[in-house]
């Protein structure tokens, strides 16, 4: 992966740039010693790493904006950290970049049931978003994978998704409002505990803009009322196709599910060896969860069988407890560890209409076998958020590169079909390089105007998000 | 001006020797209005996949065409978009590129969200004449920033919507609203109570002469099962289930039906709810609630400056109808320097819509 050719001048003022950040942050708050800031070399995606010229650990919204007036004022580019769990690289460092990591603010600054939100310092991490109201009865939707320790900022800067958000939405849907500091260090509050923006829309672009507009420091969040009960339902199929008709005619009959998961059999065997959930032999599989009283989830389940039962399935089977419940989302929530566990492994993130999904995957297992890599899917299929796994083994020269170039066919794949590049994970520096493929140069341009507007001098994660071509006369002014 | 394709408005905008008013259907008279009128004529549904619960339209197709399209399949727009023209006196004819230039959402926005929630993508001309696109027909997408959201609610002053994509639900079979007898000032409460409960409340609102009203959708046993619940959980506010008028209810909530044809301004608060008892007794007027109190409808004399008498509160206030003040909440100076930011590259000429939003 190309990255810029780090600031020679920056780096060779180091010690007055540390120097400086020192004077207005506490002392435990700067980290610059090479074998401390190699922590923050890399996010998820750790096949890249660049340990950053230094690391601040502000522990207030006035810290941040200290330490970004600094770097500002010295021209360095800051990279923005929530909890490192990026798959797409969107919180890597440069060698002349520091990285503002927000872990140190996590607390819970008010909570309102009464309005149905709850304000917290982004570097919270997804889940005590939900534990925190939990005890009371309510939660926080989205849930990434990584929600035990991914933060609010990153969920914020990447838009990020989760298995639920088919009736919940993702992180823009329940955000309403963000305190944001600017790169020049200017505080800005946006939103608040009420609907919509009085002017234009900006809490909608700054969530999922990666954090290149800002550093968001504080966030009101919507949380929700907990539903009476939950149960999911396994469905196995001997076609990815018949699964994928199941999963069209069940949204076409009006119910709408918490979640439909969909693992074809690489998943599904792999997760099988390692979880050891109980899951049928098949070639693909269904997961799907609905919500509300025990009477309510039987009229759904009923209808959801009746749909199911026409396509022949292999195995239904209805969770008739909290146990059974549990394993039947223990593989699903173990695919990625699983898949780790057998090889090195690159998860995609493309989204595509429900509808192309056994043109999709049929395509994908040819490319498979054109480039020899195994490929595992598993993703939320009712809303066709694809997450194509592509096994390879790191130790083997050129494995990497011929796993990349997989990838980004089966990305162009899905843009092809009228999708999109990613669904949930962001663009990082992971598909910057893609982004000609979905957009035309001025729709780029259009995007890139917003961040000139927040961010002039382009210094906050500057190499991520555009080709670094189209981003380059930017950068360098 | 009137145009019918997305090349001819790009033309019509790079043509433009001066400020352009862009127009759907003219229902919605807000805010300032200056220029030479341009009509956003590109009409029809290009894409209906009801499987995948997706629909793509021109900007000019009328609210009524997609309406009825989804309906004859079973779904609808989740944000139950509200018709203005009756309470505004504007005679024109909603188009769906106007409803997304308003952001306009009713009151299922407490459960579905708002316009921009459900909006996936949309293809704009903007004021130097370039054709952008941004989003696209997948309800997952995070792939560059989300100009979809920066647009919806810009009333047409960074650029002119072209083209609309939305995700759908399925439209729910059966429907109850839990009435209760109360005045407007003690809704919120009562309305808090409902929205925090498991039931899945649908709307949440209050309308003079008949009261605070909850709504509940789903499937026929479901919805019988939770309005029974909320009605004993609503129980000391003397609450009743009504089913056969429950339609009706909340058609006339989102049309503003008490407000239809009298005189006054007409001004639009978004607070936080628990707000809304104190503005609405610092107001004065008569009131509509929707969205929880959220949502402030208010009838005032003619020359009323509401956002003095409400103050001081947390959101937004809309002049919908009124000559005094400025029919967008002024912005704090930071915001507003971002807002104008993004106008000046939208927009380096000035012409969309100038003077719109203030």
């Amino acid at each position: 992966m190309e990255m810029p050719i780090p600031n020679a001048d920056i780096l060779a003022r180091k010690a007055a740039i540390v120097a400086r950040l020192r004077a207005v942050l506490p002392a435990d708050a700067v980290i610059d010693a090479p074998e401390e800031t190699r922590a923050y070399e890399c996010d998820a995606l750790s096949a890249y790493r660049c340990a950053p010229l230094a690391v601040v650990l502000p522990r207030s919204t006035a810290q941040v904006a200290a330490a970004l007036q600094v770097c500002h004022a010295e021209g360095v580019p800051v990279v923005p950290r929530g909890a490192g769990t990026s798959l797409a690289g969107g919180s890597m460092p440069s060698a002349d970049s520091v990285v503002l990591g927000l872990a140190r603010m996590n607390a819970v600054l008010e909570t309102d049931y009464s309005n149905r939100f709850i304000r917290v310092e982004a570097g919270r991490t997804n889940l005590s978003v939900t534990g925190a109201v939990e005890s009371d009865g309510w939660f926080y939707a989205p849930d990434p994978s990584s929600q035990l320790a991914c933060a609010i900022a990153g969920n914020i800067a990447m838009n990020s998704g989760g298995a639920h958000c088919l009736k919940y939405g993702v992180t823009t849907n329940n955000l309403l409002g963000v305190t944001l500091v600017t790169m020049a260090g200017e505080v800005v509050e946006i939103g608040g505990p009420y609907c919509d923006a009085g002017g234009l829309d900006l809490l909608g672009v700054i969530c999922g803009s990666e954090g290149q507009l800002g550093v968001v420091t504080e966030a009101t969040l919507r949380i929700l009322p907990k539903p009476e009960g939950a149960r999911p339902v396994l469905i196995g199929f001997d076609a990815n196709e018949v699964a994928g008709a199941c999963v069209a005619d069940i949204i076409r009959a009006g119910v709408l599910p918490v979640a439909i998961e969909f693992m074809d059999r690489p998943c599904i065997r792999a997760t099988e060896d390692f979880a050891h959930a109980g899951y049928p032999d098949c070639e693909a599989l269904l997961i799907i969860e609905v919500e509300g009283s025990a009477a309510e989830i039987d009229e759904q389940l009923g209808l959801i069988r009746q749909i199911a039962e026409r396509h022949a399935p292999v195995e239904f089977r209805e969770a008739q407890s909290e146990d059974e419940a549990r394993r039947i989302w223990l593989g699903r929530k173990s695919a990625f560890g699983a898949m780790g566990q057998i090889n090195d492994y690159m998860c995609l993130d493309g989204t595509i209409p429900v509808s192309a999904l056994p043109q999709v995957l049929r395509r994908i297992g040819e490319l498979s076998a054109e480039f020899g890599l195994d490929v595992a899917n598993v993703f939320h299929a009712g809303d066709g958020n694809m997450h194509p796994l592509i096994l390879y083994n790191a130790n083997t020269p050129g494995d990497l590169q011929r796993c990349e170039a997989l990838g980004a066919k089966i990305l162009t794949l899905c843009v092809e079909v009228g999708g999109c590049l990613t669904g949930e994970h962001g663009v990082g520096i992971e598909k910057r390089d893609l982004m000609a493929v979905q957009f035309d140069a001025p729709d780029l341009e259009a995007q890139m105007r917003v961040k000139d507007v927040f961010d002039p001098g382009w210094l906050l994660n500057p190499a991520k998000v555009f080709p670094l071509a189209v981003s380059a006369g930017r950068r360098a002014g | 001006m009137r145009v019918e394709t997305e090349s001819q408005l790009a033309e019509a905008i790079r043509a433009a020797d001066g400020a352009l008013q862009i127009v759907g259907g003219g229902s919605r008279p807000v805010g300032g209005r200056s220029g030479a009128p341009l009509h956003v004529a590109i009409s029809g549904i290009t894409l209906y996949e009801p499987g995948a619960l997706t629909l793509i339209a021109g900007a000019g197709t009328t609210l009524a065409e997609i309406e009825a399209a989804v309906a004859a399949e079973g779904q609808r727009l989740p944000f139950e978009p509200a018709r203005w023209g009756a309470l505004l006196g504007a005679a024109g004819d909603s188009t769906i590129g106007g409803v997304v230039a308003a952001n306009v959402s009713g009151p299922r926005r407490v459960q579905a969200g708002a316009c921009r929630d459900s909006l996936i993508g949309l293809r704009f001309v903007d004021g130097a004449g370039t054709v952008i696109k941004n989003g696209g027909r997948v309800m997952k997408n995070v792939t560059g920033y989300d100009l979809v959201k920066l647009m919806a609610g810009s009333w047409g002053t960074l650029g002119a919507m072209s083209e609309v994509a939305f995700k759908l639900l399925p439209a729910a079979p059966a429907q109850a609203t839990v009435v209760l007898d109360i005045p407007a000032a003690q809704a919120p409460a009562a309305l808090a109570m409902a929205l925090g409960s498991p039931f899945d409340v649908s709307g949440a609102g209050w309308l003079p002469g008949v009261g605070a009203v909850v709504r509940i959708e789903g499937l026929a046993e479901s919805v019988a099962y939770r309005a029974a619940r909320l009605a004993d959980l609503l129980a000391p506010h003397g609450a009743r289930i009504e089913r056969d008028g429950s339609a009706q209810i909340w058609a006339d909530l989102a049309a503003v039906a008490p407000f239809q044809g009298r005189a006054g301004d007409i001004w639009r608060f978004s607070v936080k709810p628990s707000d809304a008892p104190a503005i609405i007794a610092r107001l004065g007027g008569e009131v509509v609630l929707d969205w929880g109190g959220g949502l402030i409808w208010a009838l005032l004399p003619e020359g009323t400056d509401a956002r003095v008498l409400a103050a001081p509160y947390s959101g937004h206030a809309t002049c919908l109808r009124g000559e005094t003040a400025p029919a967008f909440e002024p912005e704090p100076a930071p915001v507003a320097a971002l807002s104008r930011g993004l106008r000046a590259r939208f927009d380096p000429r000035g012409i969309l819509n100038p003077g719109r939003m203030g």
